[in-house]
């Protein structure tokens, strides 16, 4: 019907007709007239509309792949789940380190307009404290592309309800859920845990570098020092995803597909967190460092750097003043002294060396030297002076390490190539890292003709300070001179002696554990290497040690004890005074000489084997051995101490007789 | 016998309604309304509450409809003068005492309501034009056509001041309109043409720096894909993503996550596209040339030249709006201000248009009656 009426031209045919009958002839070639015109229009209009179906045609079939494409980028947001960082206990499972979830407000820069005036605003929802918002204004500063920064973190319930509440007046900003690390102990072994803190460009690159791409896409924090940063391969976990939908404005509107992020690891550390507590509260406040080392498998069971620092105040960002106070302090409380401090070793160094001396046999046990309080080389004036006027009479390798003789030692170095010396000294891990499982370990010096060469290459040194001399060797004889070593050096080469030549790499995590599975994957244990010394000769040193802490320079500190154990004392020049003595009241603190001390016990069957610095303690024996006692007893014993380890047990050592 | 009396007055007045109702032109707008209210449905994120609304305007517009149908031409052609007059007056009183709404004086605010002058002035100048030509039947010559370009000039001036140039353009084309079907010469036409391209580097220095950065986003819409770039180009993702057969209603993703700005106005035929694709696309043109094809046909069957003309203009603004919009919409024109018509949600596009349908009804209606 309606087909018919509308495309007939019957009708069309009859009307004009009728119509130009009665009409003049103008107007019937006016109509003639219109009907073209109106037949060229209804022309326009096809052409006009066969150009649109034409353009409908290029974007819906020709480009339709184009567009599919952009619509669905329009539409799919991929938004990374942060899995939870690895769990980290103490040898006993106890927790050091974990991490919880907890509400971030947040704002993208990007979207908002007026930065200060929504902070501003905001501060009226939730407190928002100066504090907050200088660090939000560091964050801003550090952070260059748009991702959303906290301005405050862990909100509570209540102010949760209330952003809520107002949230429609706040565009860019949101609430997160963030997980947050929290370190219960605090300072307590904060040198080993160490802290996590935000990803910055380096971190990035880090990241970046690292060969199976790690997708750090939802995290927004990253190891940086100790364990943390050490296994932060272990602890990160797998990043999990989900694809949203989201509408213009970016909100989720529903979840397509979800990947679950898979936890990291948990780390499971060979140090015991109580052995820990008692090691650092027996120093007190003063500075200083200690490494104990199980010698039987190489694992760390305290490892102390006081001060320490609370690693909290890092994890979500610390803020200047905290900052500053930690970074400019004398006391160094972020300086990792174990594992970064090189200290002349001093005496500690002598049972080493006699240990080579027995190995190469430039030495007997029973060998014995007259001692006349110095040691002279020939044709020159200058004296190496014992520590004891007039000397120590006839000694022998074992009264030598007893009674700390340095005369001994002196024509012991005369009589030894330096590069020999040089040669069974980084046998037992001197002057190279030990390989300890955190990262920053500095070598130390166990000098030789190679190093010093090495040393002063530069330009503005000549062939005569790179030359080796017979002073040199002789400095480095009693642990003095170029010769530095680590705290971890020395625990480990004393563990290593404990445990009859066999060496192990010294590692603070024991196991890592599959936080879903609970599988775990110990760290290797296997014996490093053997020394290759003989078991007399190694009896012979052991023998010395013991007598060392039963009648020799540190009798005095484990007068007493339970148990037996092997000790050296030792003490490290930090200022030198010119030919005058040394007065310990009359120098500066900070110029004090360092008190060392190693040590192991039990002395049959060693369990434990440890070495303590205190930073310008003054004597070994007076300063560094009550703190190792105050350890081993808590160790072996289980007895806590009332306080911190008292300065000196017995009576101080007068000007002549300094021997330690 | 009451019952027979009750169903025969009930049968007049049925054939009292329909008497001046074209049903091929009325079944074909229905069509296209029908298709605007199920992908309103999904433009207006199946809000009822916008659909109640459009049906009340549909009312509204069908009642207006319905009494224009019944106004014999003639009628029409004698109100022609004063709605112009009255048109222009109330557009000299916008520049004066006009409303300010975003930037441009368009509204008149009567107390009660805004009003838009502009929107009658599309009714009123090619009514006006038509009457004029109709008068000087037989003796049109040039001076008829100035005269007739300075009627279309004044308003057209008025309405690109205010400013608003979409409006500007749309009624100097019907005007045109007018001007072309009354037998224009060619040789003007072409003049005109050659006028209008020479013209434009000086019509860009008129134009605001709104309706330049239109025009240049127009002609690259990828150099400002977030601010005035953003309606073109996320228009035709959605066109585009439509594919052959579409997304299927409801589905629209462009749609439905708010990436469509003015999804249920001036954008809505991207709704359509994204969700039924070339096809659905292809159906629609097809029905919008089935309407003109009716319309022409009542054009060039009408009786007086005013009948002609009016029924001419009106049929070419039609075609218009809907090429004018969904070329905006797929990016082959600039946006302007056009709605789709019958599918666009809004009132007075509603009512306009179909007092358009109706004047084409009335002209269809009585073309017997005045030959006899």
């Amino acid at each position: 019907m309606i087909r018919r009426r509308l495309f007939s031209k019957r009708r069309r045919a009859s009307d004009t007709g009728a119509f130009g009958a009665s009409e003049l002839r103008n107007p019937e070639r006016e109509l003639v007239r219109f009907r073209r015109r109106l037949a060229i229009a209804g022309g326009a209009v096809l052409v006009a509309f066969a150009v649109l179906v034409g353009r409908f045609a290029y974007l819906q079939v020709a480009q339709h792949g184009h567009f599919r494409t952009l619509a669905e980028t329009n539409r799919i947001a991929i938004v990374p789940i942060a899995p939870n960082r690895g769990v980290i206990t103490d040898r006993n499972g106890v927790v050091l380190a974990q991490s919880y979830s907890a509400y971030t407000l947040e704002i993208q820069p990007a979207r908002v307009r007026d930065l200060e005036a929504t902070i501003d605003a905001l501060a009226g929802v939730v407190d928002i404290a100066p504090r907050d918002r200088k660090r939000f204004r560091k964050l801003m500063e550090e952070s260059k592309n748009f991702e959303s920064l906290p301005i405050r973190t862990k909100l509570t319930d209540d102010e949760v309800a209330r952003f809520a509440a107002n949230r429609y007046r706040f565009p860019g900003v949101e609430i997160k859920a963030r997980l947050f690390r929290h370190y219960p102990f605090g300072a307590v072994a904060s040198h080993v845990i160490g802290y996590i803190g935000r990803i910055t460009e380096r971190d990035l690159a880090r990241i970046a570098s690292w060969e199976e791409g790690a997708d750090y896409k939802g995290t927004d924090t990253i190891g940086k020092v100790g364990v943390e940063l050490t296994y932060e391969r272990e602890l990160h976990g797998t990043t999990g995803v989900e694809e949203v939908e989201v509408d213009a404005a970016g909100r989720a509107v529903r979840t397509l597909s979800r990947t679950p992020p898979v936890s990291g690891n948990n780390l499971r550390l060979s140090i015991d967190i109580n052995l820990q507590a008692a090691a650092e509260a027996a120093f007190g406040d003063r500075r200083g460092a200690l490494v104990a080392i199980e010698p039987a498998t190489g694992d760390v069971l305290a490892f102390v750097s006081m001060p320490g620092y609370d690693p909290n105040l890092f994890v979500d960002g610390i803020d200047t003043a905290s900052w500053q106070e930690l970074n400019e302090s004398p006391d160094k409380p972020l300086l990792n002294r174990p594992l970064r401090g090189a200290y002349p070793p001093g005496s500690t160094i002598k049972p080493f060396l006699a240990l080579g001396a027995l190995t190469s046999g430039k030495r007997t046990p029973t060998q014995a030297f007259a001692d006349p309080g110095y040691f002279q080389l020939a044709g020159a004036a200058h004296r190496f002076r014992d520590d004891k006027k007039g000397g120590h009479g006839t000694v022998d390798m074992t009264k030598a390490i007893v009674v700390s003789c340095d005369t001994y030692f002196y024509l012991l170095a005369n009589d030894t190539d330096i590069d020999d010396t040089w040669r069974f000294m980084s046998s037992l891990g001197f002057g190279r890292p030990t390989g300890i499982d955190i990262e920053g370990e500095v070598s130390g010096v166990m000098p030789s003709r190679e190093w010093k060469r090495q040393r002063f290459s530069a330009a503005q040194y000549r062939e005569e300070h790179r030359k080796w001399y017979l002073g040199d060797t002789i400095s480095a004889g009693i642990g003095q001179g170029y010769t530095t070593f680590t705290p971890v050096q020395l625990a480990h080469a004393t563990a290593t002696i404990a445990n009859g030549g066999v060496a192990f790499r010294p590692h603070l995590v024991q196991r890592v554990e599959d936080a879903r599975t609970g599988k775990a994957r110990a760290i290797a244990r296997e014996p490093a290497y053997s020394l290759g010394v003989k078991p007399e000769h190694l009896e012979v040193i052991r023998n010395a040690l013991v007598l060392v802490n039963r009648e020799g320079t540190s009798a005095a500190a484990f007068r007493g004890a339970a148990y037996v154990s092997g000790g050296k004392t030792g003490t490290a020049q930090v200022f030198s005074l010119k030919g005058e003595e040394y007065k310990a009241h009359q120098v500066d603190e900070r110029l004090r000489d360092h008190a060392w001390y190693i040590a192991y016990a039990p002395a049959e069957k060693p369990t434990i084997a440890l070495a303590v610095l205190v930073e310008n303690g003054g004597f070994g024996a007076q300063a560094a051995a009550p703190i190792a006692r105050q350890v081993l007893d808590y160790y072996l014993l289980g007895l806590k101490a009332a306080g911190p380890a008292p300065l000196h047990d017995g009576p101080a050592p007068d000007a002549d007789d300094t021997s330690d | 016998m009451a019952g027979i009396r009750i169903g025969d007055a009930l049968a007049r007045l049925w054939e009292v309604v329909v008497r001046r109702v074209d049903r091929p032109l009325f079944a074909i707008a229905m069509a296209i309304v029908g298709v605007g209210f199920v992908t309103l449905f999904s433009a207006a994120d199946q809000s009822v509450a916008r659909l109640t609304n459009q049906a009340v305007s549909l009312g509204i517009a069908l009642a207006a409809m319905w009494l224009i149908a019944n106004v014999p031409p003639q009628t029409l052609s004698r109100i022609a003068l004063p709605l112009y007059l009255a048109g222009v007056v109330m557009l000299v009183g916008v520049a004066l005492f006009g409303v300010v709404v975003n930037g441009s004086r368009r509204w008149l605010d009567l107390g009660v309501v805004r009003f838009q002058p502009s929107e009658l002035m599309k009714i009123a100048l090619p009514l006006m034009l038509a009457w004029y030509f109709q008068k000087r039947e037989g003796r049109i010559g040039w001076a008829d056509f100035v005269l007739a370009a300075l009627l279309i000039a004044v308003p057209a001036w008025l309405v690109k001041r205010q400013p608003d140039l979409g409006t500007g353009l749309l009624l100097t084309a019907s005007g045109f309109y007018v001007l072309f079907l009354a037998g224009l010469s060619w040789k003007v036409i072409v003049g005109l043409a050659a006028v209008g391209a020479a013209a434009g580097p000086l019509m860009w220095a008129q134009l605001h720096d709104y309706q330049r950065q239109r025009i240049l986003t127009f002609i690259d819409p990828s150099t400002d894909p977030l601010g005035a770039g953003y309606h073109t180009t996320q228009a035709s993702i959605a066109i585009g993503s439509g594919g052959v057969v579409g997304k299927g209603w409801l589905n629209g993703t462009q749609a439905h996550l708010d990436f469509l700005p003015e999804k249920h106005t001036d954008f809505i035929f991207a709704v359509f596209g994204e969700e039924f694709g070339l096809i659905g696309n292809v159906l629609l043109v097809i029905l919008y040339l089935v309407l003109i094809a009716r319309a022409m046909m009542i054009a060039s069957n009408a009786s007086t030249l005013f009948a002609r003309l009016i029924a001419g203009a009106v049929t070419l603004m039609l075609f218009t709006y809907a090429f004018v919009n969904m070329g905006m919409v797929s990016g082959i024109l600039p946006v302007v201000g056009v709605p789709l018509p019958f599918v666009s949600y809004g009132g007075t596009a509603m009512v306009s248009l179909f007092i358009g349908i109706g004047i084409l009804m009335s002209v269809q209606a009585h073309r017997k009656l005045v030959t006899s």
